[in-house]
């Protein structure tokens, strides 16, 4: 399966996933559909019939709320069958919300965030250790990067010349409630992973073959981490959830909501894959009426006018 | 207690060389012969505790035995989501390692003074939390939790605890351990405080009152047949900890004895569920919430009296 098709997959599955759950965190699925379509289709070591095999390469989900696409890129790569990514947050399932290790090819659970890059660090730390050369990838938000363990992390990644670490970041520019810059400014981003110490890499989170190149080859003469800072579209790839706050949190309703992203989709849909769930798209997608929720600001700072400090430069 | 530690994790991971030693930035001149004679098996992790918890977790997920290692609160309650996500939940090889458990570092302040980790550590899942009482009991725990699969939380005081056993041929995590027999009263000790015990019964003896003592170096699982046991051969039970009152070791030996059809009448010794903001050494500060040989022995007659 090339990255492309996953990547569609991914999308197709999470968008279904959410529906079926009343899930949360659509847009994030979107925004990194492309970075594990990447990484499972071509760049990470694994076996999925053997999903333990030590020689693989590690991947962390740290941004956990985004697990429907992990989920997706497992089922998609032989981990478990597709069929069950339908059980997702249903009582009983395997397939939590936020990314769980009971399920194979999840090599750790995450959910609260900041925990994942050091976690990654730890298992790079332990392959240092015993001359083994697969590498540990850890994927994060950048709204994630609020938090101070991951910090603590970067300054431990290079100062133990973790080479064989790589952080994805999944660099949205939005987080829970707003942009990141109206949230707690973080750029110059890629100005902070390299002061503490990284190989930074920039790219197109989007664009397979600069993602391809990004990671499929890290070493460097530093020996340094690297951090790959993929610019991504929150929503990416349906219209009306891209860059929308909204759909942080909404998931797509019966109606315009779900016909609208399932037709957006198949517009795209590569050669050589089947929609599992709606295989001719849906003949007649009900359009949105006139009061439909689409394009409006949903930030917090969209209503939210405090004097007490002045960010202007 | 703490070089006990040392010394009996040097021989362990010289056997061992899946054992690693991950400090947060502590251990000065008590660490050095770990980082000399194994350079390759220890880290330091700086002080950025959060990080090098779930450092402990990926290196024990990779197959490694990981022993955290710092002082009062900072290698739990600084990190304790760290402890439960990525430790517990993964049933991750991570022995976390408090070196000043209770009032060592009394006079630094309350920042210092691990005085509620008992309570919030045994209340995560599949987590073993032990609490030797001395030398010989620190040294049986260190080997125990390094061959136990999982995480635990092992509670140290600091140096220049008295030995109460000349040795301990069968230490099992989970068992509380018989010092002497007695009547009427039953103590049960955990930690460094039993230092206070021997002093206590002296002024008891004097009082005609001979109490059987256990010391209990494992809180988590807590030893249900030794409480069912004296629950129903003793008129009071008397546990004794450096260490808050609500949800600690009294709070454990309490859930027991509560679902036991009838028990003992418990009277339980520790901090009365507050912050201390006197300034004071250990000595001091357990005087000053009745922790000392003489304020056990007057919270014990007064028990026996009621």
């Amino acid at each position: 399966m090339t990255s492309t098709q996953l990547a569609w997959l991914i999308r197709r599955h999470g968008i279904e996933m959410t529906h079926l759950s009343g899930g949360s965190h659509i847009g994030a699925v979107l925004s990194v559909a492309d970075i594990l379509g990447v990484l499972y289709a071509g760049i990470l070591h694994y076996d999925s019939q053997n999903p333990n095999w030590d020689g693989r390469d590690r991947l962390i989900m740290s941004k956990g709320h985004a697990g429907a696409a992990v989920y997706a890129a497992l089922a998609e790569s032989g981990f478990f069958d597709p069929a069950e990514l339908k059980t997702h947050y249903a009582n009983g399932s395997r397939l939590s919300g936020h990314v769980s290790h009971h399920l194979p090819g999840v090599d750790f659970s995450t959910g609260s965030l900041g925990h994942g890059l050091s976690a990654a660090a730890g298992m790079a730390l332990a392959a240092k250790q015993d001359g083994k050369h697969h590498r540990v990838f850890a994927v994060l938000g950048d709204g994630e990067c609020d938090e101070g363990a991951v910090w603590e992390a970067a300054l431990f990644a290079n100062h133990y010349r973790l080479e064989n670490l790589v952080a994805v970041i999944d660099h949205n520019h939005m987080q829970s409630l707003d942009t990141c810059e109206n949230t707690l400014e973080l750029e110059d981003f890629g100005a902070k992973w390299r002061a503490f110490g990284w190989h930074v890499v920039t790219v197109d989170g989007h664009d397979h073959p600069a993602l391809q190149a990004a990671l499929a080859d890290t070493r460097n003469p530093g020996h340094k981490p690297t951090a790959v800072i993929a610019n991504t579209v929150k929503g990416k790839g349906v219209s009306f959830m891209e860059n929308d706050i909204l759909w942080h949190y909404r998931f797509p309703h019966d109606g315009w909501e779900y016909d609208g992203a399932v037709t957006q989709l198949h517009r795209v849909i590569p050669d050589g894959i089947t929609d599992p769930y709606t295989p001719e798209g849906i003949p007649n997608p009900v359009q949105p009426g006139p009061g439909a929720d689409i394009g409006n600001d949903h930030s917090t700072s969209a209503g939210w006018h405090p004097t007490y400090f002045d960010r202007r430069d | 207690m703490r070089d006990t530690f040392v010394r009996t994790l040097i021989a362990l991971a010289k056997e061992n060389p899946n054992i690693q030693l991950v400090t947060g930035d502590l251990g000065f001149g008590v660490l050095k012969p770990f980082w000399e004679q194994l350079p390759n098996q220890f880290v330091n992790a700086g002080i950025a505790e959060q990080n090098m918890t779930s450092v402990a977790a990926g290196m024990a997920l990779e197959g490694k035995i990981v022993f955290t290692y710092s002082i009062g609160n900072f290698p739990t309650l600084r990190c304790l989501e760290q402890i439960r996500n990525d430790c517990a939940y993964h049933q991750a090889n991570v022995k976390i390692v408090c070196v000043g458990g209770g009032f060592v570092y009394g006079a630094l302040g309350m920042s210092h003074q691990a005085t509620e980790d008992i309570a919030v550590l045994r209340a995560l899942p599949g987590v073993a939390v032990l609490c030797p009482g001395d030398p010989v009991e620190a040294e049986a725990a260190t080997r125990a939790i390094a061959a136990y699969p999982g995480t635990c939380y092992l509670r140290l005081g600091r140096g220049g605890e008295k030995r109460i056993h000349d040795h301990l041929p069968q230490f099992e995590i989970g068992k509380a351990i018989l010092i002497h027999p007695g009547q009427q009263v039953a103590i049960f000790s955990t930690g460094a405080i039993f230092a206070e015990i021997q002093g206590a019964e002296e002024i008891l003896a004097a009082h005609g009152i001979y109490p059987a003592v256990y010391t209990f170096p494992t809180v988590k699982p807590i030893d249900r047949e030794v409480i069912a046991h004296c629950a129903s051969r003793f008129d009071l039970i008397v546990t004794v900890e450096e260490h808050n009152l609500s949800g600690g070791f009294g709070s454990a030996v309490a859930e027991v004895l509560a679902e036991l059809p009838a028990h003992a009448r418990l009277l339980r010794a520790g901090i009365p569920d507050t912050y201390c903001s006197i300034v004071g050494n250990q000595q001091y500060l357990r005087a000053q919430f009745g922790l000392d040989a003489v304020g056990i022995a007057r919270q014990i007659l007064a028990g026996v009296k009621t």
